[in-house]
Formats: C-alpha cells, structure tokens, sequence
C-alpha cells in the first residue's frame, strides 16, 4: 500500500521505472542465443543488455517529459537512434571480420540482415518502453503494466521474421554420380575429379531441391546472399565435412536455370537427414533477398494501361 | 576467375600450352598426382575426362 501511494504521488518516476522496466525486458526477451550461436559470449550479451536499459530508459523518459511540455526531450530521442545506428555498425563490423574465419562463411547479405536486426530490437525496445510510459502516465501504473504486455506481444510478433518454407517447397533428394559430373535431381552441381572425394559425397552428402513457390520467390532463392545463408546456417547446426583448402568439399547452391529451382548439395559432419531437412526449412528469409517483380510489373501494365 | 593452376595427364599428345603439366603412367598415378597436387596447391581437381585432369584455383 505504501508503495502504491508512492507510485501516485511520484507519476513521472513511476512512469519512468515501468517503461525502462519493459524496455529491458523486451530486450532480454529478444536477446536469444540459438542454434546461430550468436551473440554467444557474455560481453556480447553485456553489450546488448546495457544498450537495452538505456534504449528503455530513452523511451520512457520521453513521455514525462511530453506530459511536462518539455519538448526539447524528444531530441534525445534523435541522439538515441545515432546511437543504434552505431549497434549495426560494431555487429557489422564484427560479424565481416570473422567471417572468413568460417569454413563456411555466413556471406555479406547474413551479416548485413543479423546487423539491421540488431538495430531494429532495440527500436522495439524503445517503443515497448515508450508504449508503458505513456498508459502509465495516462492510466495509472496499472495501465502501464498492461500495456507493457501487451507491447511485449507486439514486439514478440514483429521479432519474427519469415522463413525459407513460405516462399519454397523443399524436398529432399538423392544425389546422383555421372563420371565426375555430380548432380542433385536432376540439376547439374559440379565436377569432382578426384575419386576420394566423390566417395565422401557419395557418402557424406545430402541434396536438397528449393522449388519456388511463385514468380518473386524464383528471385529471391536465386540471390547468391540467400544460397549462403542456406548453407551457412545448415553447416553450423550439423557441422561441415571438410576443412580449409578443400574446395572440392565445399557445399554449394546451384541454380537450376531452366526451372528456376535451386539445388543444394551440404556435407554435414553429422549425417541426420530429419535435422537437415529441418534445418534447411528453419533458415530465415533475408530482407536483402526478398524482391516482389511482379508487383513492380503489375503495376507499371496499369499504369501504362490507363496512360494509354 | 578461376585458373588453370596445373595439368595431369597420361597421354602426352592430348596437352600443351603455358600451365605446368604433369604426367601419370597409370590412371591410378594420375589419382595420386592430382589428389597431391589438389592438397599442395589448395584448389580443385576436376576430371576433363579419364586421362586427363586439371587442377583449379577459385581463390
């Protein structure tokens, strides 16, 4: 009871420690480490956890501060996006530097999608923690705590990106040998000229083919970014076999240019199909990647249509 | 681009040109010398046909 009196009598503190209070744990809520492994070491959560609360704090001291007429605080607001302009730039950064460190690399496209993320987290931070202030202000502190769930649920929704299965079917097929030519159904991979090698992908290897399920999503899978993080993400959750300086060994995407379907052909060290059927289906779509032509052509006929 | 950073073969009248060329006497040789020369020079091997391979380097 005393503790609510307080909350009524000090409403701009309230207001404050609700909406950084949810800033943060919006950000602890999408801060995940999964099967990308990444951020992995505790300085990195350090760093995103920091940036959080005060990506929380920014936002919530932004609503007392309206409420007070005070309208230069918002200019804060502009400070703050700097800020996290700068995220982007150190998970750049950081990201392109180990990068050629990986057998298989994530590719520029991965990186410059797992930065925006980034960035874009703690923006929803800022406006969980914005949304809480603001009902907390307006209601009562009660009315923050509801918001702030709900705000939380929101943030959850947008978190959530899109995957490999919305735009394309996948299904997993044999491999074929023809002499050194290799091929994944009936798409045409490479030539291996060395025995050793075609016995270990005979072996080892797993072939894949994506079938677009539309005319934008036959570009989209044909984005060299996109093919990497394919092959990226399902080399990190069932390992790769190959090491450095065998670039016979090295899993690749092919197009299918008749079709448009791309074929895959992936060396787990870890030979489980289910998984890599799996992990195939579970890579996200790259922003990066994502083209919508028949839009743009839909609507330029329309336009010339009514011109004409 | 890629290179044509070597040459294996068995028979000596199927190749010339500016990359060194290597030859086997056997099939099973022209394996050996290539699968050496694909783990030497970091690149690839790839079979143009039985008795002739070049090796490849996409760095």
């Amino acid at each position: 009871m005393v503790i609510l009196d307080w909350f009524h009598a000090h409403k701009d503190i309230t207001c404050v420690i609700i909406g950084s209070a949810f800033g943060m744990a919006a950000r602890i809520f999408m801060l995940r480490s999964d099967y990308r492994q990444y951020p992995a070491y505790p300085h990195g959560k350090i760093i995103h956890l920091a940036l959080g609360l005060i990506a929380g704090a920014l936002g919530s001291v932004a609503v007392p501060a309206l409420y007070n007429k005070d309208y230069t605080a918002i200019t804060f607001l502009s400070l703050a996006a700097q800020q996290f302009r700068e995220v982007r730039n150190m998970e750049r950064n950081t990201l392109t530097a180990i990068d050629h460190l990986e057998l298989v690399p994530r590719g520029a496209a991965y990186i410059e999608g797992i930065a925006v993320v980034f960035e874009g987290r703690n923006y929803l931070a800022i406006i969980t923690a914005f949304l809480s202030s603001l009902f907390a202000m307006w209601i009562g502190w009660w009315g923050g705590l509801i918001a702030g769930v709900f705000a939380l649920i929101l943030a959850h929704y947008f978190m959530k990106g899109k995957k490999i299965t919305h735009i394309a079917d996948i299904e997993m097929v044999p491999i074929k040998l023809d002499g050194p030519d290799l091929y994944v159904g009936d798409i045409y991979m490479m030539n291996v000229g060395l025995d050793e090698n075609r016995d270990v992908i005979k072996e080892q290897g797993i072939g894949f083919i994506l079938t677009p399920k539309s005319d934008d999503a036959k570009v989209t899978i044909a984005n060299l970014g996109q093919r990497q993080a394919i092959l990226h993400d399902v080399s990190t959750r069932l390992g790769v076999y190959r090491d450095d300086g065998d670039p016979a060994l090295l899993p690749i995407g092919k197009l299918g240019l008749r079709t448009g379907k791309l074929g895959l052909l992936v060396l787990p060290r870890e030979k489980d199909i289910d998984k890599a059927y799996q992990s195939v289906c579970n890579v996200p779509l790259l922003e990066a990647a994502v083209r919508t032509p028949t839009k743009a052509n839909r609507k330029s006929t329309e336009g010339a249509k009514q011109s004409g | 681009m890629a290179r044509i950073v070597g040459i294996v073969t068995t028979d000596h009248g199927n190749v010339g040109g500016g990359s060194p060329i290597f030859y086997a006497s056997s099939r099973e040789q022209l394996q050996r010398l290539a699968h050496l020369l694909e783990k030497i020079l970091d690149s690839a091997a790839h079979e143009m046909n039985e008795d002739l391979f070049i090796i490849v380097d996409r760095h």
